[in-house]
């Protein structure tokens, strides 16, 4: 049981909790994550880490409503107990100062990429960031990511802030005025593909973080699984970060979608339950 | 506890049990046929998850006790891996001494009512038999009577708990709650150890509770064990992943001075053949984690499982009997299992291959996939098989399966459970700096006391053996616990 100290509402659908996990917060590093599970019969979802306070032995999570189980972890308030947090899970990012990184999140995928960008920009690389999101309103974490950057970009579909255009628009605007060294995009799966296509056309090495399907986060079942240049990798345990040209974003996505129709039922009865 | 022949001979001498052996001429009891486990019909129990054997009666199993002749050399014991005094057990079952012969049991055995259940008695205690060796016929039912003895027990309410040691407030870890960590657990914690057991899962229990389904090995029975381990003192904490939660470093400055891993082969293997990661294809583990452990076919539980109409599953062992078994549960109208080796090879116990059979099991012995095919939606559809036949034998023994040249075939399928086999689990070898790994990635130990190349380092079960057994893994618990006991003694206390 891990109580949660603080609550943030970024939006609508958007939530930052802050939870106390003592273990976790001195051990966990950037690109980190923690597999949480809400009641005795609830689910196990994989969470990035975004920020941790070692001294406070607490960690942040960043969570969109999405399904039944982010439903729930966001309606929770200071004080509640989370049934169960384990970890920190995965390989943690690879830091290094390769020059230039061009940084892309894209929605939720803000929050996971606020700890790498923060320890790039430590390691003495010079960062630009792209945020990209539907609207002004999930554009999250904008200060926060602009006190690590040395430029930030936002891009919205519907121009409500910054450009008006996509994620890969902003990326290609930056890779044609300097030389960038290396990429990193985090997002939906389909950002993530079109943000890796646009930089193998340019020969810029990109890591991607992927957000599949997990259970367990040990190792142990494979429900993670992908495909990263001809080889089946577990995410959990080899990931989540991967070179982004090796991955087979079109089997990820159609992995992502297993239980899409259980999933959109599941929720559907959920939000009955609330009204 | 001494496995000796002396000590055998002596309880065998004991008043008691040489009058209990005048009572019935050896003719009579030789003569008797083997009991029958009362079982839930095929046809209501592959419908529901409730246990498949029931249990015998009182009458049945001193009945059964009877059949049991007390051989002056007890060969069964030969073939226990934790060297249960059997013919003792048996002939306090004979004596309606039941309560004696569950104390009997657990001198050595931390977790009968367990294997009871899924102990391959065939080929280890009822192998070595006076029955079935020298008789030529069924053996006694020692796994039956063990089961019975153990949940005559329980039930009536008198668990023995056994005696602890003062408290010597030493610390010592158990990584891995799966049998091997609880039968370490059990008899450090009787020494008077403080003992810790690190769990990486939510759940207490290991493969008992996310892999063994309840129609098998019901949770309430691994839940009253976990129980008297508390009740004893074992400290268990969940969701702690040892070398990542925190290191070994790190739980060497909270003062644990000696370490237990039983971290079992949680790793999967798959095949490697096209599609197969395509939706609608688990490994067994997982199909069978989001099932038993997650409760994803029940109603109210969050997590989602995919139900199958056209289900095969991959492999011949437990694991995918259980598999198979728990599809056809799940409402799967075939549900297949597809081997590359012939029914007799199958290393399943012969009790569950029996049982899948009745529940309506087809058996595809002698193929194997060599690729899977998918609607649009990524959804498996159709399976390619490839008819094998047997060669010579490999360095299993067992006779190679042979591919047969143009004899492939597809089969429709909507869901794929692969049970080809589990490597071990990485997380603990690949946390630990010089620990001496074999080439199959298992913990190399010394087997006298399963101590690593690191001191304070010990280790047991499926993480040193690769997939084996739960009473091996229990096995190697007690071992390891007798080992960490020495050195504690040899490096602290002295
Ligand atoms: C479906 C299935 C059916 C089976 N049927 C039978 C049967 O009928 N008869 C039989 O004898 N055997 C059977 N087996 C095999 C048997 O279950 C195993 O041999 C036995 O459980 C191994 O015990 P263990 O203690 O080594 O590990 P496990 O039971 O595998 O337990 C290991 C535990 O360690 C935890 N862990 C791993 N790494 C860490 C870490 N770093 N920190 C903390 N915790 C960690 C895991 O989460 C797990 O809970 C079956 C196995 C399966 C999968
Ligand atoms: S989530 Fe189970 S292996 Fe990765």
């Amino acid at each position: 049981m891990n109580k949660i100290i603080d609550k943030v509402n970024f939006s609508e659908n958007v939530v930052k909790l802050v939870i106390e996990a003592p273990d976790i917060a001195q051990k966990r590093k950037a690109g980190h994550f923690v597999i949480v599970k809400i009641g005795e019969k609830g689910e196990r979802i994989p969470l990035t880490i975004s920020q941790a306070d070692p001294e406070k032995g607490t960690i942040t999570l960043v969570i969109q409503k999405v399904g039944v189980t982010s439903h729930k972890v966001c309606n929770l308030n200071p004080g509640d107990l989370i049934t169960d947090v384990v970890g920190p899970l995965g390989q943690a990012t690879h830091i290094h100062n390769s020059g230039t990184i061009l940084c892309a999140g894209g929605g939720v995928g803000i929050a996971p990429l606020l700890p790498i960008v923060e320890a790039m920009k430590k390691a003495g690389n010079r960062i630009v960031t792209v945020l990209a999101a539907r609207n002004k309103e999930l554009i999250i974490l904008e200060d926060q990511i602009r006190a690590y950057s040395d430029e930030v970009i936002i891009m919205t579909d519907d121009g409500s802030h910054g450009n008006k255009g996509l994620v890969t628009h902003g990326m290609e605007e930056v890779i044609k005025r300097e030389k960038v060294n290396e990429a990193i995009a985090i997002g939906p799966a389909i950002m993530m593909k079109f943000a890796s296509l646009l930089t193998k056309k340019y020969n810029i090495p990109t890591v991607a973080s992927l957000n599949t399907i997990m259970v367990d986060g040990t190792g142990m079942c494979g429900a993670c699984r992908v495909t990263v240049g001809d080889k089946t990798k577990f995410v959990c345990v080899d990931g989540p970060e991967f070179d982004a040209h090796q991955v087979d974003f079109d089997e990820l996505l159609l992995r992502l979608g297993a239980y899409k129709n259980e999933e959109k039922q599941a929720y559907e009865q959920y939000l009955e339950t609330l009204n | 506890m001494t496995n000796n022949p002396e000590y055998f001979k002596a309880e065998r001498d004991q008043e008691w049990r040489v009058a209990l052996r005048s009572q019935i001429k050896n003719k009579e009891r030789t003569s008797r046929e083997r009991v029958k486990m009362p079982e839930q019909d095929p046809n209501i129990r592959n419908k529901n998850s409730l246990e498949v054997n029931l249990g015998l009666t009182e009458e049945q199993a001193v009945s059964e006790a009877q059949r049991c002749i007390d051989c002056p050399n007890p060969t069964c014991i030969t073939g226990c891996p934790v060297g249960i005094n059997i013919p003792k057990f048996i002939k306090y079952i004979e004596a309606r001494d039941f309560l004696s012969a569950a104390k009997t049991l657990k001198e050595t055995n931390s977790l009968p009512a367990v294997c009871g259940r899924v102990c391959p008695q065939e080929v280890q205690c009822e192998a070595q038999c006076f029955y079935t060796q020298k008789l030529k016929k069924p053996a006694v039912a020692i796994g039956h009577l063990e089961r019975f003895a153990a949940d005559f027990e329980r039930n009536s309410g008198k668990i023995s708990i056994p005696e602890i040691a003062e408290r010597n407030n030493i610390k010592v870890a158990v990584i891995g709650s799966g049998p091997g960590g609880l039968a370490a657990a059990g008899d450090l914690v009787k020494m008077g150890y403080s003992v810790t057991v690190f769990e990486a899962l939510h759940e207490i229990g290991g493969v008992l509770k996310y892999g063994i389904p309840e129609f098998r090995l019901p949770n309430d029975i691994v839940d009253v064990e976990i129980n008297n381990l508390r009740k004893m003192g074992v400290e268990f904490i969940t969701n702690f992943v040892v070398g990542k939660t925190s290191s070994f470093e790190d739980l060497k400055a909270k003062g644990y001075v000696a370490f237990f891993t039983a971290s079992g082969a949680g790793l999967p293997r798959f095949m490697n053949i096209p599609g197969e990661n395509y939706v609608g294809i688990f490994s067994s583990n997982e199909y069978l984690t989001r099932v038993n452990l997650m409760g994803a076919a029940k109603a109210d539980y969050d997590t989602p499982v995919l139900f199958g109409k056209n289900v095969a599953v991959i492999g011949g062992g437990n694991t995918a009997m259980d598999s198979v078994r728990t599809a056809k549960r799940l409402g799967a109208e075939r549900a297949m299992i597809v081997y590359r080796r012939s029914l007799d090879e199958m290393p399943a116990r012969i009790e569950e291959i029996h049982h899948a059979q009745e529940e309506g099991i087809e058996f595809m012995n002698l193929n194997s996939p060599v690729e899977y095919f998918a609607d649009e939606s990524g959804r498996v559809n159709r399976m390619r098989l490839q008819k094998m036949e047997l060669g010579e034998p490999d360095s299993s023994g067992r006779r190679r399966p042979v591919p047969l040249t143009s004899s492939e075939y597809d089969v429709d399928v909507d869901m794929v459970v692969v049970s080809v086999g589990v490597s071990p689990n990485p997380l603990i070898p690949s946390a630990v700096d010089g620990l001496n790994i074999t080439k199959w990635g298992t913990i190399h130990v010394n087997p006298d006391n399963m101590q690593s190349n690191i001191s304070d380092l010990f280790a047991g079960g499926d993480i040193v053996r690769g997939g084996a057994t739960v009473i091996l893994a229990m096995g190697d618990g007690r071992n390891a616990a007798a080992g960490i006991h020495a050195y504690i003694q040899q490096t602290l206390v002295n």
